[in-house]
């Protein structure tokens, strides 16, 4: 069917040999500081904006709406997010993406412009009301328990 | 498959046998093997008083008007000593333990002979209902023995259902013999079947994709032909060899001939790396601050993986598994493959040993269309690379990967040269270099040991979730099994690689590796096949098995249940062919249309597949679906339990994609 050296990371970042989706992870942290140095201004007072208050922007092609999680929820299953991050965001050849997802201004940066294997979601498939919703659905994911409460984790 | 039963047996040198009758072997076949056979008295065939005139081929319509009126000159023939039985001798010399097989009659007479002159042992009839399983089979079995399995297949529409695995066999390096019954002359073949299941060069269709073939012409040539088919093999870089195997020459009697021989099986040494070679490899690896030792095929034996320790060690070094097989154990502290992308962007030695992709691992691609890549190492950084693949490349097939130049390529066997390596980089070794390895070898424990510690807490995530998790999945498995001599016969890449980020892989049988080809398909056949394997050594076989890749041929539980092969079977049923769902949605999302679709053609869903009732049908253990992760753990133990009877069992477990 597949390459199998690119389905060791098919949706992660970069089809490196070796990302897993922490490293992966790391990878887009590392990425947000190059984003940030190249445009510091704009991007650092999107960063810190609290997703809600982004997902209620109403700039001509902003989200109108308050975000919702409900409705991400099910975006996260219908646009196939889940195929490479898990249907609890919990990551799997993608990157874990939630709960604590990184900045939403990050997000929606990467989503329309990925720089590695993620292929893009452009305006024309997913909107931006949309992509507010499906982070406040990664948002709202509980916090999953600490590893050490689990017993089958310690062994 | 065909199972004509109408074969022509006119022909002059069958009836000159047949008058005479041969036998060139001793009547026990291991002391044949052994003694490399003589001239011995050819016993008379039962009719051997009067020469047989030529039996006309026949056709259906006629045979009853022959009943009716039986010709005179058309007395039955039977053969005392078919060549079949020689060729049987021959395999045996080999010492093949099993024969893999779905029966055809292009090779009718050498099965007969393997399971009534050769008493169906060594090798033993193994019976599949697929030729993909029964190669798949020998695939997994060699990875877990060392031993290559014989395979036979009908010659025309059977080898076209092995290719497949044939090709993933080769890919991933591994031997065996492949027997390819054939109608070689027209004069054999007594219905349209036999036409149709013919060729002039049954071989071509998997040319590419095996080492060496043949089609021996007499049965001298033959035995000759399996000795070096084992030996070319056996030789790295293992591969699949093929034999034609015709119909003549298996079914009508050994010929009169006192120089007939079956002569000894040789196997050659692994080639080794020249001395000056590996001594400046060693100079490279002793003087260098970050080197680092990327695996794939390295170890080929558990001996192997003890010198895989030993030269790690001894440096200090970062290793990298690509666990082609079971090159390092995770538990390691020296075993950074979880920081792979770190360790080798700040190497300024790699030494990568059997990479199928050496490109792959100093560069990453990203980009979907038109794929860039972008190089992963400083500047400066020494490649250094010991692989046998480069004694032997074939060109139509690419699995070769993207080129990459090197510092110092060594075309050798890398198990076999390791010694030399290991001694001399202890050679060169001064004492502070000794010391700076050991500061370096504690800062890389302590990274293994977070890296280890983030990835339990990532495997947190999700943990209560329906469908099971991967990561919950894979821990609920080591719970049961960490106790056990156990050993992972499937590819963990589907599963996100959490056994091998989680369990404590720490001896050879541990871990096998996959496909090598890639090829859906091979996950069932190879683990029932290692299981196989396994049995002899009393080990708890484990698969993870995908759900698409058992829709393929599923057969081989029937396999499993029929030879009971003791094998645990977990379902990973992601309900979906899930690579081609995202290999889908990436074109949707690259097309900027459809981006809900990506389930047409991929998924299997509406029905589901209820694979417990599946594995039932086929006579074993198999049970209902677990979607709550609550209720793996009983499901687990109670499959375990008949397993440790010496059966198979199967745990049907809905699970997340990957």
């Amino acid at each position: 069917m597949s390459n199998p050296t690119n389905a060791a990371a098919t949706g992660s970042l970069e089809r490196s040999a070796f990302q897993n989706p922490l490293q992966a992870h790391i990878v887009a942290m590392a990425a947000i500081i190059a984003s940030i140095a190249v445009i510091a201004g704009a991007l650092a007072l999107l960063i810190f904006v609290r997703p809600s208050a982004a997902a209620q922007a109403t700039a001509s092609g902003k989200p109108d709406q308050a975000a919702s999680a409900e409705r991400g929820k099910k975006l996260f299953v219908s646009y196939g997010c889940y195929e490479c991050h898990g249907r609890a965001a919990q990551g799997g050849v993608g990157p874990r993406l939630g709960p604590d997802p990184l900045p939403l201004a990050f997000v929606e940066k990467y989503v329309r412009h990925p720089t590695a294997s993620m292929p893009p979601y452009t305006t024309k498939t997913v909107s931006d009301q949309e992509l507010a919703d499906i982070y406040a659905y990664l948002k709202s994911l509980p916090q999953p328990p600490k590893e050490n409460s689990i017993p089958l984790l310690s062994q | 498959m065909a199972k004509a039963k109408k074969t022509s047996v006119d022909r002059r040198d069958f009836l000159k046998s047949a008058t005479v009758g041969a036998a060139a072997l001793a009547a026990t076949p291991v002391a044949a093997a052994n003694a490399v056979a003589g001239p011995k008295p050819a016993p008379a065939p039962r009719n051997a008083a009067a020469p047989l005139p030529p039996v006309s081929r026949r056709v259906e319509g006629e045979a009853a008007a022959a009943a009716a009126n039986p010709d005179p000159n058309n007395e039955p023939i039977t053969v005392d000593h078919p060549g079949s039985d020689f060729m049987v001798d021959a395999f045996k010399a080999v010492g093949f333990e099993y024969l893999c097989s779905n029966p055809g009659n292009s090779f009718r007479s050498l099965h007969e002979s393997f399971i009534n002159y050769g008493g169906n042992k060594n090798p033993e009839f193994i019976t599949c209902c697929h030729e993909e399983s029964a190669v798949g089979m020998a695939h997994g079995y060699f990875k877990i023995e060392g031993k290559p399995l014989l395979v036979c297949v009908h010659g025309t529409v059977g080898v076209q259902h092995a290719s497949m695995a044939i090709y993933d066999a080769y890919c991933d390096r591994v031997p065996l013999v492949v027997v390819l019954g054939n109608f070689g002359d027209a004069q054999t073949r007594a219905s349209f079947v036999n036409w149709t299941h013919s060729a002039q060069d049954p071989a071509a269709l998997i040319r590419d994709f095996v080492k060496w073939d043949d089609q021996p012409a007499t049965l001298q040539d033959f035995g000759e032909s399996v000795m070096r088919a084992y030996r070319v093999a056996m030789t790295p870089p293992y591969m699949p060899v093929a034999l034609v195997c015709n119909t003549d020459l298996q079914e009508f009697p050994m010929p009169d001939d006192p120089s007939l021989r079956i002569p000894a099986v040789t196997v050659d040494q692994p080639p080794q790396a020249d001395s000056g070679s590996v001594e400046q490899a060693a100079r490279w690896l002793v003087a260098a601050e970050n080197p680092v030792i990327v695996a794939d095929r390295a170890a080929r034996t558990a001996a192997g993986l003890a010198l895989m320790i030993e030269l790690a060690e001894a440096l200090q070094a970062a290793v990298v598994d690509r666990n082609g097989r079971m090159n390092f154990p995770t538990r390691h502290p020296l075993n950074q493959t979880e920081r792979g992308g770190a360790v080798i962007g700040d190497a300024d030695v790699i030494l990568g040993l059997e990479l199928t992709d050496f490109y792959g691992i100093v560069n990453a691609y990203y980009g979907d269309v038109y794929p860039r890549t972008r190089q992963l190492t400083k500047p400066g950084a020494k490649l250094i690379s010991i692989n046998s693949n480069d004694l032997y490349l074939k060109s139509n097939y690419q699995d070769f990967e993207r080129y990459q130049a090197v510092d110092l390529a060594m075309a050798a066997d890398a198990e076999a040269t390791l010694p030399s390596l290991i001694e001399a980089v202890k050679k060169l070794t001064t004492a502070d270099r000794k010391r700076a390895f050991q500061d370096r070898g504690t800062t890389l424990a302590a990274a293994h040991q977070r890296t280890l510690a983030e990835n339990r807490g990532l495997a947190a995530n999700g943990w209560d979730a329906s469908p099971i998790s991967t990561a919950r999945l894979s821990a609920e498995i080591w719970n049961q099994i960490r106790n056990e001599d156990w050993s992972l016969v499937s590819n963990c890449q589907f599963v996100s690689r959490w056994p091998l980020r989680l369990w404590n892989f720490e001896k050879y049988y541990h871990y096998i590796g996959g496909e090598g080809g890639y090829g859906v398909g091979y996950g069932a056949p190879a683990a029932v096949g290692a299981a196989l394997a396994n049995r002899r050594h009393g080990r708890l076989t484990v698969s993870i098995q995908n759900d698409g890749d058992l829709m393929f041929a599923p057969g081989v539980l029937w396999t499993a249940a029929h030879s009971h092969i003791p094998l645990l079977i977990v379902m990973h049923n992601n309900r979906a062919y899930h690579q081609e769902v995202m290999e889908v949605q990436r074109m949707a999302d690259v097309h900027e249309r459809g981006i809900t679709r990506a389930g047409i053609g991929t998924t299997l869903v509406e029905p589901a597949i209820d694979y417990g009732k599946l594995a039932q049908s086929m006579g074993m253990h198999g049970s209902a679906p677990v979607s709550d992760p609550q209720d793996l753990a009983p499901a687990l133990r109670e499959a375990i339990a008949v397993v440790k009877s010496g059966e198979p069992a199967l745990v049907n477990v809905l699970t997340q994609p990957r």
